[in-house]
């Protein structure tokens, strides 16, 4: 599986090196490196995070420019279901849809169906209780990222079906088929995306080797273009297939809700995501059935390409979804086709261990240990990384060094002929001890 | 040989810093790349026995001693001892007030699952004086 490929990524010249992002980061995955954030690679679960707190916008998502569709002879857009949250007043979904369609595009496929079809498949699932408990869901791909990496032992849990998206792309590519006639290949999928994290899982699937979207387009770019064409609508099209249940996906608890079972959590916002994952490895959850997590708060509504307040979203959809039939799509059997289920397994990426070996790992975390106990403990992060323990973690791995953190730096040059209070003067204002002739306000 | 001797303290009737510990010890074992198995079990464990510190104990200590073949956890508490451990060693047993289970705590699988989850589960406990738990989790081998 590709882990390289990233859509989180970050524009250095308007980095200007601050604490916000590797403060804010869920797996530690960002250093301050020469006045820039540099991200670690393989920590890096593509939440989206760093890009929400730079204040300097400087982290930004890889996606594509609507040009993209003209490389195809067909060209299908797949809204996801938040999107339709980002409109005032808006009360059919058809004037979003036909807006894409005087885009440019032939054809819309609501991520929304896809979502319908998980969510029988989901059930059926759960009644045929042949699935490790609690089950978590694999639609948010920063969720199962996070798994991957920090909580290698839960991804038995993970429900094995595909994303809404790949799920959409797989019914529009063969729908598309038989309308059209053209060939597969021909014909171009692009999910209107609400997070960095399904333009990753495009580019490196979770769970199967190669995705049906061929391109996604932010929803946060296409926006104006989009909003210019549903103020000058020239036809409205009936286009809407999807119902309550499809368009409930947009935010926290809509997937539990499709689930149909009674015993469920949804968690949304990362911090309560890494909760709720730490009491499922403890075991406390054994009673629940299915946990939906969204590490957006909010749920998709809250994914950082958004354009509307999340809650502001939340509310408009709910209103919208108030005239939408309960569910249009559905299975036509029993069974679970082939190709809505992963056919990869989902290797740990077992990132955070200090080496390959047990007892390697124990010389370095008594390093680790030894170098904490010499620290100051303010996790002030001006060597760079988020905390002291993820310094000392850096160091004996061998990609920071023991001075970069300012107090020891300050220690080391006590033998030098500087005075006292000109030594203290190293360290930032708020870490300082008290100099005779510095007058503070707020003292 | 190679040997990490860690400590917490638990604090009494402290039930929002409770499975802190056991949370902490769990990370470092990950760090250390035991076996996904391992990690598990013992953080269950390890965080039943804090857990039952927390609520019928005045709190303790636990000294984790993490080798590559085994981990031993000793939680110590000067609470008020286990009159049957038996009796308490049974599913579903509890002693737990009425507060406590409100909170979700207290369904009797404390000690059973400290049991069914260590390799080797010692309990020294004397009325009035307190209890010592002592655990053993065997490790996976360490070579990979």
């Amino acid at each position: 599986m590709d882990t390289v490929f990233h859509s989180v990524s970050l524009d250095k010249e308007k980095c200007l090196g601050c604490m916000n992002c590797i403060k804010r980061c869920p797996t530690q995955a960002i250093r301050v490196r020469h006045g820039k954030a540099t991200i670690i690679s393989e920590r890096c679960i593509d939440c989206g995070e760093c890009i929400r707190i730079c204040p300097h916008h400087a982290k930004s998502a890889k996606s594509d420019p609507l040009a993209i569709i003209e490389g195809y002879k067909y060209k299908i857009a797949l809204p996801a279901p938040s999107l339709y949250g980002q409109f005032n007043n808006l009360t059919d979904v058809n004037y979003v849809l036909s807006a894409f369609i005087e885009l440019g595009f032939d054809y819309v496929f609501e991520v929304a169906r896809g979502a319908e079809m998980i969510s029988d498949a989901t059930r059926k699932l759960l009644k045929s209780n042949s699935l490790k408990k609690p089950v978590i869901s694999s639609a948010c791909p920063a969720v199962c990222r996070l798994i991957r990496v920090s909580y290698p032992d839960l991804i038995d849990n993970i429900l094995t079906l595909n994303t809404p998206m790949d799920e959409s792309a797989h019914l529009a590519r063969k729908e598309a088929v038989e309308r059209t006639g053209l060939a597969p290949e021909d014909i171009g999928i692009f999910f209107i995306t609400p997070c960095p994290a399904k333009i990753t899982s495009i580019k490196s699937p979770l769970g199967f080797s190669k995705s049906e979207v061929n391109g996604a387009i932010a929803i946060n770019e296409i926006y104006p273009q989009l909003l210019n064409k549903m103020e000058h609508l020239n036809e409205l099209k009936t286009l809407e297939q999807a119902g309550k249940i499809g368009v409930g996906w947009a935010s926290s608890g809509g997937e539990a809700a499709g689930s149909m079972c009674e015993r469920y959590i949804a968690a949304d916002g990362i911090e309560n995501v890494i909760k709720i994952l730490e009491e499922v490895e403890n075991e406390k959850l054994n009673n629940i059935d299915f946990i939906e997590l969204n590490a957006c708060t909010g749920g998709c509504v809250g994914g950082c390409l958004q354009v509307s307040n999340n809650f502001v979203a939340k509310t408009r959809l709910k209103t919208l979804r108030k005239y939408l039939p309960v569910s249009v799509n559905r299975l036509d059997t029993d069974e679970i086709p082939d190709e809505m289920c992963w056919d990869e397994k989902l290797e740990p990426l077992s990132v955070l261990k200090l080496a390959d070996n047990v007892t390697d790992a124990m010389k370095l975390m008594n390093q680790v240990s030894e170098m904490v106990r010499n620290f100051p403990g303010l996790d002030c992060g001006t060597c760079g990384a988020p905390t002291c323990r993820a310094l000392a973690e850096d160091i004996v791995r061998g990609y920071a060094s023991i001075d970069h953190c300012i107090f020891r730096l300050k220690d080391e040059m006590k033998s030098n002929d500087m005075s006292p209070s000109e030594l203290e003067k190293i360290i930032p204002v708020p870490f300082r001890g008290e100099i005779d002739e510095e007058k503070l306000k707020w003292t | 040989m190679e040997v990490i001797q860690l400590h917490y303290d638990v604090n009494a009737n402290d039930f929002t810093c409770a499975g802190e510990a056991s949370g902490k010890l769990k990370r470092e074992l990950k760090r250390l790349g035991f076996e996904p198995d391992v990690v598990r079990r013992t953080a269950i464990a390890v965080y039943e026995a804090e857990i039952n510190m927390v609520i019928h104990a005045d709190g303790g200590a636990i000294d984790a001693s993490i080798s590559p073949e085994c981990i031993t956890v000793v939680l110590k508490d000067r609470g008020p001892g286990i009159p049957d451990v038996s009796l308490a060693m049974r599913e579903g047993y509890s002693t737990a007030p009425e507060n406590v289970r409100n909170l979700g705590f207290g369904a009797g699988m404390g000690l059973p699952n400290i049991k069914k989850y260590s390799d080797k589960v010692d309990i020294d406990t004397v009325i009035g004086e307190g209890t010592t738990i002592t655990l053993r989790i065997n490790t996976a081998p360490a070579e990979n």
